[in-house]
């Protein structure tokens, strides 16, 4: 399906914890989080809004910094520790070795700089290169993600290109100078849903191409099943599950990430009358459940939830499929099988048509 | 980008044509009373009176009396009955020395604005902003007309490091050209930065939280890199127009006190003479220049706004 991941990761997130002092008090964005990337291997963080997935990835690139953020843990890049890196070794890191697309297109690009310029001016930042070479490798770039006369086109304004052209010019931006990881935030949520399968497209045989690592933030598991090779769950701060795509999508073992795969249309299974959606919303950042995070939401609570389960692996022979749920893989498979509107990801053979 | 030009211009002639016919009105047909007396000074003879009845053409009728003193604005054919001096020679004299004052003020206060602004951007909230906040409110309070006359009194009269009052042309001699319009700039600038420096600090601070500029940073750029070519550029976009307007305000009479208290013989104080002796030629003359100024500033600015944003040039 894809290259497999070789041996060593490139990217290693540690135990990393966020928090911001805001005036409501402190926001736990992000408790403990750790995550590992080879090259050639794509994976997703997927998560709703407020999981602390963007925060992740930008801490990462150090750009959550600010007099009100606090920061533990580590991240390793190739021998380079990132969390705790002056802004120097930060910057030589930026662009070049670790580069980033984010959310939304449209206002991601200097309203007043040609695109050309934009990109050359990340060239010149990491490379000593003349100007005609740093354009003529803009050039070469806009093609490469399938901009049409990207010849003419390197000198127009953002505002000349459409929300899809422009997050093209975005990944052309963010692989100038072959970054050996991609941090992609929500690359395509801004975005209609032939395009996003464009851009989708391109991403993978970019990687293909060059051997980048590529994370891929998204709540979209739609997006995720095309591209991903592993997945991340996160919710609340935390990453609640995580295993390869198969594992996911055909033995979740967290009751969250059952809701998610629920919620999704699928056209391979008869359509229940409504979607089923998770119940309740997500804990405020300030004010979390204690133990598991998701317990109020979640039909199956018991007892033990009360306790942090840790994010191990419990399902037999899969040492990389980890989550973090009291229920015993028997009870899961058990309790996931449920009435169709419910949480839940099988829907009971009587549901379906003869 | 051409035709914008173009369009703009004609529009500029439209509006200075209102402006015209406008001030025509208020000096020669809304007051009561014969024109040319009012025109003629100071205890006129009876046959001067009647020349310049004659030569304004006060006995046609409108259009043609619009058409003869427009005529003599444009062509610099105004005399002033109160000095018989021309009032096209007197401009000409003036309009050197307001430019000078003008443009050397705008240079200063923009300059010091953009490092005050920007500074306060990058330390909002903490001791050295709050500094300049008040600082820049002070600036904005002081009226130029006390300022000024206490800076020409202290610095040019006691302590004697300017000096006070006069004018050097700068072709004569540059450098004491600046020396004598150090004050007069510092005066009038100083009410400018106040103002220019809080509206760049917003600016700024709303630049710094777009998404280009977490780009910018994600690329790898140094933050002196981010600042300038990145935040402030686009930060600049709306102080370069108000900068442009506030110019030709500047010219078309906002110096008047600033000429006045440090004697500068420029035409804002030719202005106020003129209207403190009801001297009515000069009076429509500068009025015209003022207009002209501020409607040529206007379209200038239109046409670098386009320059600084790319978005504009579609219309």
């Amino acid at each position: 399906m894809s290259t497999p991941p070789s041996g060593e990761p490139l990217l290693t997130v540690d135990d990393l914890q966020v928090s911001f002092a805001t005036e409501e008090g402190v926001v736990h964005a992000v408790e403990g989080v750790s995550l590992s990337v080879g090259a050639g291997e794509i994976v997703a963080i997927v998560g709703e809004s407020g999981s602390g997935k963007s925060v992740t990835a930008m801490t990462v690139m150090g750009l959550t910094r600010s007099p009100n953020a606090h920061f533990e843990g580590t991240a390793h890049y190739k021998g380079t520790e990132l969390i705790g890196a002056s802004e120097d070794q930060l910057r030589r890191v930026r662009g070049a070795e670790i580069a980033m697309i984010f959310q939304d297109p449209m206002t991601s690009l200097n309203p007043v700089m040609k695109i050309g310029d934009q990109i050359v001016e990340q060239i010149q930042e990491h490379e000593a290169l003349p100007d005609q070479q740093a354009r003529e490798r803009a050039v070469e770039l806009l093609e490469k993600v399938g901009i049409p006369r990207a010849r003419e086109r390197v000198t127009n304004y953002p505002f000349e290109f459409s929300g899809g052209m422009r997050q093209r010019v975005m990944i052309a931006l963010a692989l100038s100078c072959n970054p050996s990881v991609l941090i992609a935030d929500e690359p395509t949520t801004a975005l209609d849903v032939t395009i996003q399968a464009q851009i989708l497209q391109r991403m993978r045989e970019l990687r293909d191409e060059t051997g980048a690592a590529i994370i891929l933030v998204t709540h979209d598991l739609g997006v995720v099943a095309d591209i991903a090779d592993r997945i991340a769950v996160m919710y609340s701060g935390r990453i609640v599950e995580e295993g390869t795509l198969d594992e996911i999508f055909y033995d979740p073992q967290h009751p969250y990430t059952w809701g998610l795969l629920g919620s999704i249309a699928r056209v391979d299974r008869p359509r229940p009358e409504r979607l089923p959606a998770i119940p309740g919303m997500p804990p405020s950042l300030s004010d979390r459940p204690e133990g598991c995070h998701f317990r109020p939401r979640c039909p199956h609570e018991f007892s033990k939830c009360a306790e942090v389960p840790p994010l191990e692996a419990r399902v037999e022979g899969s040492p990389a499929h980890r989550d973090r749920c009291w229920l015993t893989p028997d009870e899961k498979r058990e309790k996931r099988e449920v009435e169709t509107g419910q949480i839940g990801l099988e829907h009971k053979p009587a549901a379906e048509p003869a | 980008m051409g035709r914008f030009i173009a369009r703009r211009l004609v529009q500029m002639l439209f509006v200075l044509f209102a402006v015209s016919v406008l001030t025509f009105f208020i000096f020669n047909v809304i007051p009561n009373g014969d024109p040319a007396v009012r025109m003629a000074g100071k205890q006129p003879t009876e046959p001067q009176i009647e020349a310049i009845r004659k030569e304004w053409g006060f006995d046609d009728n409108i259009f043609v009396q619009y058409a003869t003193t427009m005529k003599k604005v444009v062509t610099g054919d105004l005399i002033s009955y109160f000095t018989q001096l021309p009032v096209g020679e007197e401009i000409k004299k003036g309009l050197p020395r307001t430019l000078s004052l003008a443009f050397g003020a705008a240079v200063l206060w923009m300059f010091v604005a953009i490092c005050f602004g920007l500074y306060s951007a990058i330390k909002a909230g903490r001791f050295a902003d709050r500094f300049l906040t008040i600082i820049s409110l002070i600036g904005i309070s002081m009226p130029v007309f006390w300022i000024g006359a206490l800076m020409n009194h202290y610095l040019g009269f006691k302590l004697g490091w300017f000096p006070n009052g006069g004018y050097v042309e700068f072709t004569d001699d540059p450098l004491d050209w600046a020396y004598h319009l150090i004050l007069p700039w510092t005066a009038l600038a100083i009410l400018f930065i106040g103002f220019y420096s809080r509206v760049l600090r917003s600016n700024v601070l709303d630049t710094i939280n777009e998404d280009f500029v977490r780009t910018a940073r994600a690329k790898g750029l140094g933050e002196r890199q981010i600042m300038v070519k990145h935040v402030l550029r686009n930060s600049m976009i709306p102080i370069v127009t108000l900068w442009g307007l506030d110019f030709g305000a500047v010219v078309g009479g906002g110096a008047i006190l600033t000429e006045t208290v440090f004697d500068l013989q420029g035409v804002g104080q030719y202005a106020a003479e003129a209207v403190g002796q009801l001297d009515v030629p000069p009076v429509l003359a500068t009025t015209m220049f003022a207009a002209f100024f501020i409607v040529l500033l206007n379209a200038i600015v239109d046409i670098v706004y386009a320059y600084l944003d790319p978005r504009i040039r579609l219309q």
